[in-house]
């Protein structure tokens, strides 16, 4: 099992940041996927994947892709997952125990399909009689959320103040429309990593969270056991891009989501990014600032607002 | 190749080695198999399954990666059979030893090796409809637009080749599924399923791909019970003998006959007419529209 022992190795050691992909891409997008300092005259550049982009453009670019991935989101997600997904909402939610000190006023953002916020309100209203709690649901792609609303419509929050949708990009949020300290409750789910700059993002959220408010982020991360990150590799460069092919008719698309997850910064450095922007977290330990799901694969980061 | 910057407008090709560059990561025990593989048997060429495309628009699959995307395709091709980009990859994941065969067909007749040297494309800009109308009643170039034109089709672009490896195998393939129409012509059949079953059934017998097969054993499921009986009883039977006896379809450069007389076309390549289909427009109905067409022709200054 030579080749097997091989690969362990391979991804024991390998740089997660652009190692492979520095004999092909010229200027670098850094593992912290933020913008890179290049030389003088090159323009500010950030990662699209595994392929580095001027920074202007990674926003057309992840609108394209939710574009067209939009209608057959939830399917997609399912299939490549397995429905797992939804276990990780699940355990994502509860975890937040929204309702649990009365109504909370949530925003969730880059929430499209409403997964999350379908999921606070029944939290809410089942375990603690909570009709009062709200969610915003923000995201920066239209399509996604004809989505969401399309999914709000079969539920009984359709047309309740409990529940409104906003077109809004999450690292620059309109002041007049989101006010500083305003939420109990800021939520964003497989989101963060598409967006241009995630301390942009994380500076919004602290300007339009309480003093106390909580800062909760679901997204994939780093895997760190070897075997089940050799396994999860393989499945993600081999299925899911076929999946795609096949239930969608895009490639390109899922291709661009697994190399996102790959240029994600690992649990670490997203918690410290996490405190640079004024949060306070637990400690640099799994249980502490953040909490692996599945060995890694998703993983909840959250923080408090001081 | 290795020095250029990224720019979203250069980025197919760099989309590609991106590919690659996941596929390097991902495929290394693969990638360490074939390479054992390669060097046992003194190969030199330091070239492995998942590697930069052969061609643009190429997407390389290990044998894992192929068979899970011709069962997904069958499916989907089944579930959905709009979906061309399925119907496509099919062909494409099962071809398998058949397209060596059919490019070997090729390279035997000085046909074959014109197409395979200038490797001439079907679509709606090489294809200029207004010219071919103006071809006499009789030849191929004529009967090609009427037949457009009864049917209401265009020689649209289809689905580029993915997943062939071999890039002049990737080009068989394409000028296979490029050349259908003209199949569909050179037989007089028009485009509704039973018809393009009958079709496939003349494929099969003729090119020997898998893909045709497939389609021809599991399409008529689509089917109503009289057009499946009439498909079975009538066109089956002519599909094969005529495909089986007729000379390669595959070697012949089609854009070469246009001013031909059709029936020393069918004489030449072996071919019969079916027995007689009903068509969507009639016959008068497409000619007054070639016609037209011609007429236009004469009047527009974008030709010569």
């Amino acid at each position: 099992m030579q080749s097997l022992s091989r690969s362990l190795r391979l991804s024991l050691q390998k740089l997660r940041s652009t190692a492979p992909c520095s004999r092909y891409v010229h200027t670098e997008g850094t593992a912290s996927s933020s913008s890179s300092s290049s030389p003088n005259t090159q323009p500010r550049t950030t990662s699209f994947g595994f392929k580095t982009v001027p920074e202007d453009a990674k926003e057309s670019l992840v609108k394209d892709v939710f574009d067209s991935v939009a209608s057959k989101y939830d399917l997609m997600n399912d299939a490549t997952s397995f429905g797992v997904h939804r276990l990780w909402k699940d355990a994502f939610v509860s975890s937040l125990r929204p309702g649990r000190k009365g109504p909370m006023r949530c925003i969730d953002v880059a929430g499209g399909t409403g997964d999350i916020a379908l999921r606070i309100l029944d939290h809410a209203r089942e375990t603690y009689a909570d009709r009062e709690t709200s969610v915003e649901v923000v995201d920066i792609n239209g399509q996604m959320l004809k989505e969401g609303f399309r999914r709000f419509k079969k539920t009984m929050y359709h047309n309740t103040p409990q529940i409104s949708f906003h077109e809004a990009n999450a690292q620059d949020l309109p002041s007049s429309q989101f006010k500083d300290n305003t939420y109990d409750l800021y939520t964003i789910a497989f989101g963060i990593r598409n967006c241009t700059s995630i301390p942009a993002v994380l500076k919004e959220a602290h300007r339009v969270l309480k003093p106390g408010g909580t800062f909760a982020c679901l997204e994939f991360s780093r895997v760190n056991n070897p075997l089940l990150s050799t396994i999860y590799d393989q499945y993600s460069f081999t299925v899911i891009p076929l999946l795609g092919t096949v239930l969608t008719g895009d490639r390109e698309s899922y291709q661009y989501l697994v190399e996102s997850i790959r240029k994600f910064p690992p649990q670490p450095e997203f918690a410290n990014m996490i405190r640079e922007a004024g949060f306070s977290t637990g400690p640099d330990v799994d249980g502490g600032a953040w909490s692996d799901m599945w060995g890694g694969i998703a993983c909840v980061h959250k923080g408090v607002k001081v | 190749m290795l020095n250029i910057t990224c720019s979203t407008r250069t980025s197919s090709t760099l989309r590609s080695i991106s590919t690659q560059t996941s596929r390097l990561i991902a495929s290394s025990v693969i990638r360490d198999r074939q390479a054992r593989h390669q060097q046992s048997g003194n190969v030199v060429s330091a070239r492995f399954v998942a590697t930069t495309p052969a061609y643009e628009g190429h997407i390389p699959l290990n044998w894992f990666e192929n068979a899970f995307l011709a069962v997904g395709s069958a499916v989907m091709s089944l579930a959905d059979p709009r979906r061309g980009d399925m119907i496509a990859a099919l062909g494409e994941t099962t071809a398998g030893p058949s397209l060596p065969r059919l490019r070997d067909q090729m390279l035997e007749s000085a046909e074959g090796r014109k197409i395979l040297k200038e490797r001439p494309r079907v679509n709606s800009t090489t294809i200029n409809m207004n010219e071919l109308a103006e071809y006499r009643e009789g030849t191929f170039g004529r009967a090609y637009v009427t037949w457009l034109e009864r049917c209401g089709v265009t020689p649209d672009t289809r689905e580029p080749v993915h997943y062939i490896d071999d890039p002049e195998l990737a080009y068989v393939m394409q000028r296979y599924r490029e050349c259908h129409d003209f199949y569909h012509c050179i037989t007089n059949l028009p485009v509704s399923v039973e018809y393009e079953l009958a079709l496939k059934y003349f494929e099969f017998a003729n090119l020997g791909l898998p893909m045709t097969a497939i389609s021809a054993v599991f399409g008529p499921v689509r089917l109503t019970p009289q057009k499946r009986h009439r498909l079975i009883s009538e066109y089956v039977p002519w599909a094969l003998r005529c495909g089986g006896s007729a000379k390669s379809l595959i070697t012949v450069y089609w854009e070469d006959r246009w001013g031909q007389n059709v029936e020393d076309i069918k004489k030449e390549l072996g071919i019969v007419d079916p027995p007689e289909a009903t068509w969507k427009r009639p016959l008068s109905e497409a000619k007054a529209a070639a016609a037209k067409r011609q007429r236009s022709a004469v009047f527009s200054t974008d030709k010569h």
